[in-house]
C-alpha cells in the first residue's frame, strides 16, 4: 500500500497519471436548479482507500454515481484507469460497488449472486466456480454457496456483496455507506476485514460516507464535501489537525469554539490572544485578518486540560462528566465558549473524583495545535 | 363476561362467514332439485340438471368461447399493462399524470358503457362481431387491474438490485432478462389470474359486443334464464365452482401459487 508523502499540500496531484485510478475533471452535475456537484476535480491513487465524506446532500453519493455509470455529469470529464469513461454506460466500467443495502439479488443463491458478473462476461463453467469459490473464502463465507440471501445474517449478506463486487476483479471498487446497517459491534469488526481485504488486493477503493470517524479510521486520504464542493481533501491526520476551514473543523471530530483576539502574524505562525493566554496557531487561516480582530480558536477535547491555579484561559462550571472507560469527557459550562459549552477529554478514572458536577475550574490548552478562523 | 364476548365474537365471525358463503350454498343445493323449478330448498333430489347442462350446445360453446376470450385479452392486457407500468414507474414525461388517469378510466366507466362503445364502434366500422371485437373490450376493463398489480410489484423493487446487476456487466435487456422480469414474476402472474378471472366472469360489457357465435359463458346463462327457468343454470354454478376449486388448490400445491400471490410468507 501507498501512503501519501507526509506534509504534501492538500489536492495538489504530485502522482503521475499511471498511479491514478480515477480521475474527475471539472465534473458539474445538476438536479434541477440545485448543483448536487459543482466544478469538482478529484484524483483517487491506485490502490488507495479514498473517502468521500460530508453530510448528507453534500454531493458525495452523487459523485459515488458519477463514477458508477448511474448518472452522467452535465459538464466535466471522468477516467477510469486513464481511459475516458464520460460517455460509457455502467455495464462497460468494470466497477464493483457494494450498497449500503447490499442489493443481493434474492431470487439467486449466495454462488449465483457472486458469479453474476462472471456469467455476464460469459467466462467458462469451471472458471466461474473456482473464482466464486475463492471470492468466497476471502470473505470467509466458505460452504454458504447454497443459500439463498434471506437466510443469511446482515453481515454474512454484506460479505456476500463484497464477494461480488471483487470477484470481477474491479478497476475500482464503490462503497456506499457500507457499514451504517450494521450494529455497532459488527461495524468495527468488518471495518478492520475491509480494510484488510482492500490492502491485500490493492484495489482502489471509494467510499462514501458521513461518519466521521469511520473515514478517519478506514481512509488512506479523506475529501470532506459540503453544498457540491471539495472542502478539504488530505490524510485523516491532516483533515483532523489541519482543517481548511470552519466547516471542516466542526464537521470531523468534536471541537470547541472559543472566541479570541488575533495579536500578531510573523512568516507562518499567528498569535492569539484567549483571555490573558497567548496560542499559537497557523498563520494561513487569517490571512487579511486585521491585527486585533476577533476570531474564533478551535480546540480538540484532548487538547484541553483542567489549569492549575493562575494559569486557566477560560473559567466554567462542570456541568456533567461522561465515564468512558480510558478516559472522561467534562462537560463544561463556560460562558465564553460560542456554545456555551466547553469539551474537555481528560485520562484517568480519577477525574470523576476529583472534578463533579459543580465544581469551579479553570481551563488551559495543553499544547498549540489549535487552529484559528476569522469571523464570518 | 370476558368468556360471554369471546362466545358472541364467535359467533358473529361465524354468522359473516355463513352470510358470504350463503349464494353459493342454496345455488348448489338447488342445482340437485328434482323438479323443473329452481326453489330452495329442493323437495326431491336429482343430478339430471347436470347432465341436462353439459349437454346443453350453448353452454359448451359458451365456456369454450370464454376461454379463448380469456386467454387473448388477458395475455394482450398483461403485456400492455406491464410495458405501460414500467413507463409510468421509470420514466418522467410530458402527460404522464393523464396517461395515468386514462389508463385507469375503465373503473369509473361503467361496463355497459364501454360495451355499447365498442358496439357502436364496430358497427360503425364494418367489423363483423367476431372476437377481435369482445377482446378488445376485455382487454380495456381489465388493463387497469393489471397495471395496478405490475406497478406495485415495480414499486417494490429496490433500482439498486438493477444497479448491481449493470454495475456488474450487464447490459440493459440481460438486468431485463435476469433481475427484473423475475423479480416482477409474482406480480406478473396474479395480474394475469387477476385479468382472466374478471374477463371470464365479464357479463355487461359482453352482453353488447358478443354474437350468438361468440358468446361467452355468462352471456350463454343470461340468454338461458330469459327462456327457461329450470336448475341446470344452478348446475353450470356448481360445475363453475369446482373447477375454479380444483385449479386454484392444483395450483397451491403444485405450482406454489401461494407464494406467487404473495399470500405466503417467504420466510
Amino acid at each position: 500500500m501507498r501512503l501519501p508523502a507526509e506534509g504534501s499540500a492538500p489536492g495538489a496531484a504530485a502522482a503521475t497519471s499511471q498511479d491514478v485510478a480515477v480521475a474527475l475533471d471539472g465534473v458539474t452535475r445538476r438536479f434541477g436548479e440545485t448543483a448536487a456537484l459543482d466544478d469538482v476535480s478529484l484524483s483517487v491513487r491506485r490502490g488507495e482507500l479514498m473517502t468521500l465524506l460530508g453530510p448528507s446532500g453534500c454531493g458525495k453519493t452523487t459523485l459515488l454515481n458519477l463514477v458508477a455509470g448511474f448518472l452522467a455529469p452535465d459538464r466535466g470529464e471522468i477516467a477510469i484507469d486513464g481511459e475516458r469513461v464520460t460517455d460509457r454506460p455502467a455495464y462497460r466500467r468494470e466497477i464493483g460497488i457494494m450498497f449500503q443495502s447490499y442489493a443481493l439479488f434474492p431470487h439467486m443463491s449466495v454462488a449465483a449472486n457472486v458469479g453474476y458478473g462472471l456469467r455476464m462476461r460469459r467466462r467458462p463453467k469451471a472458471e466461474i466456480a473456482r473464482r466464486v469459490e475463492e471470492a468466497l473464502a476471502l470473505v470467509k463465507l466458505a460452504g454458504l454457496e447454497d443459500r439463498r440471501p434471506r437466510q443469511l445474517s446482515g453481515g454474512q449478506q454484506q460479505r456476500v456483496a463484497l464477494a461480488r463486487a471483487l470477484v470481477i476483479r474491479p478497476k475500482v471498487l464503490l462503497l456506499d455507506e457500507p457499514f451504517s446497517a450494521l450494529d455497532r459491534n459488527l461495524r468495527g469488526a468488518m471495518q478492520v476485514e475491509l480494510k484488510q481485504i482492500q490492502q491485500q488486493l490493492g484495489v482502489s477503493t471509494i467510499f462514501v460516507t458521513h461518519d466521521q470517524s469511520e473515514a478517519l479510521s478506514l481512509s488512506d486520504r479523506i475529501a470532506v464535501m459540503a453544498a457540491g464542493r471539495i472542502r478539504q481533501l488530505g490524510t485523516p491526520d491532516e483533515i483532523y489537525r489541519r482543517p481548511s476551514d470552519r466547516f471542516v473543523a466542526s464537521f470531523v471530530g468534536d471541537v470547541n469554539v472559543l472566541p479570541a483576539r488575533l495579536e500578531w502574524i510573523d512568516g507562518a505562525t499567528a498569535v492569539v490572544a484567549l483571555g490573558e493566554t497567548r496560542v499559537e496557531v497557523p498563520a494561513r487561516p487569517l490571512a487579511g485578518t486585521t491585527i486585533g480582530a476577533p476570531v474564533d480558536l478551535f480546540v480538540r477535547p484532548e487538547e484541553l486540560r483542567v489549569a492549575e491555579e493562575g494559569e486557566a484561559a477560560v473559567h466554567g462550571t462542570v456541568a456533567a462528566q461522561i465515564y468512558q472507560g480510558g478516559h472522561v469527557d467534562l462537560h463544561v459550562d463556560v460562558q465564553e465558549a460560542a456554545s456555551g459549552r466547553v469539551l474537555l477529554r481528560v485520562s484517568g478514572h480519577e477525574a470523576m473524583a476529583r472534578w463533579p458536577a459543580g465544581t469551579r475550574i479553570g481551563i488551559a490548552l495543553v499544547a498549540d495545535r489549535a487552529i484559528a478562523f476569522s469571523r464570518a | 363476561m370476558p368468556r360471554l364476548l369471546a362466545v358472541l365474537g364467535g359467533i358473529t365471525v361465524i354468522a359473516i362467514l355463513g352470510f358470504i358463503m350463503l349464494p353459493a350454498v342454496v345455488v348448489t343445493l338447488a342445482a340437485f332439485n328434482g323438479r323443473a323449478i329452481l326453489s330452495f330448498p329442493p323437495e326431491t333430489w336429482s343430478w339430471r340438471w347436470f347432465a341436462k347442462a353439459l349437454a346443453y350446445e350453448d353452454f359448451g360453446s359458451g365456456f369454450r368461447n370464454g376461454l379463448i376470450v380469456t386467454a387473448w385479452a388477458s395475455t394482450i392486457a398483461l403485456v400492455v399493462g406491464a410495458a405501460f407500468a414500467l413507463a409510468l414507474e421509470r420514466y418522467e414525461f410530458r402527460f404522464k399524470r393523464t396517461l395515468e388517469i386514462v389508463l385507469l378510466s375503465p373503473l369509473v366507466v361503467p361496463h355497459f358503457t364501454v360495451g355499447l362503445g365498442f358496439l357502436i364502434l364496430a358497427a360503425q366500422l364494418g367489423v363483423a362481431r367476431g372476437y377481435a371485437v369482445v377482446v378488445a373490450c376485455h382487454v380495456v376493463l381489465v388493463l387497469p387491474f393489471v397495471l395496478r398489480s405490475v406497478y406495485v410489484s415495480l414499486r417494490n423493487l429496490d433500482p439498486r438490485l438493477e444497479l448491481a446487476a449493470a454495475s456488474l456487466g450487464a447490459p440493459p435487456h440481460r438486468v431485463l432478462t435476469t433481475v427484473t422480469l423475475p423479480l416482477l414474476l409474482p406480480g406478473l402472474v396474479s395480474g394475469w389470474l387477476f385479468a382472466a378471472i374478471l374477463s371470464f366472469n365479464e357479463f355487461t360489457a359482453s352482453l353488447f359486443v358478443t354474437a350468438q357465435r361468440t358468446q361467452t359463458l355468462p352471456v350463454a346463462l343470461y340468454n338461458y334464464v330469459r327462456e327457461y327457468a329450470d336448475p341446470s343454470m344452478a348446475a353450470v354454478s356448481v360445475l363453475y365452482i369446482v373447477l375454479t376449486a380444483v385449479l386454484l388448490t392444483f395450483a397451491t400445491v403444485f405450482l406454489g401459487l401461494g407464494k406467487v400471490l404473495n399470500v405466503e410468507a417467504p420466510r
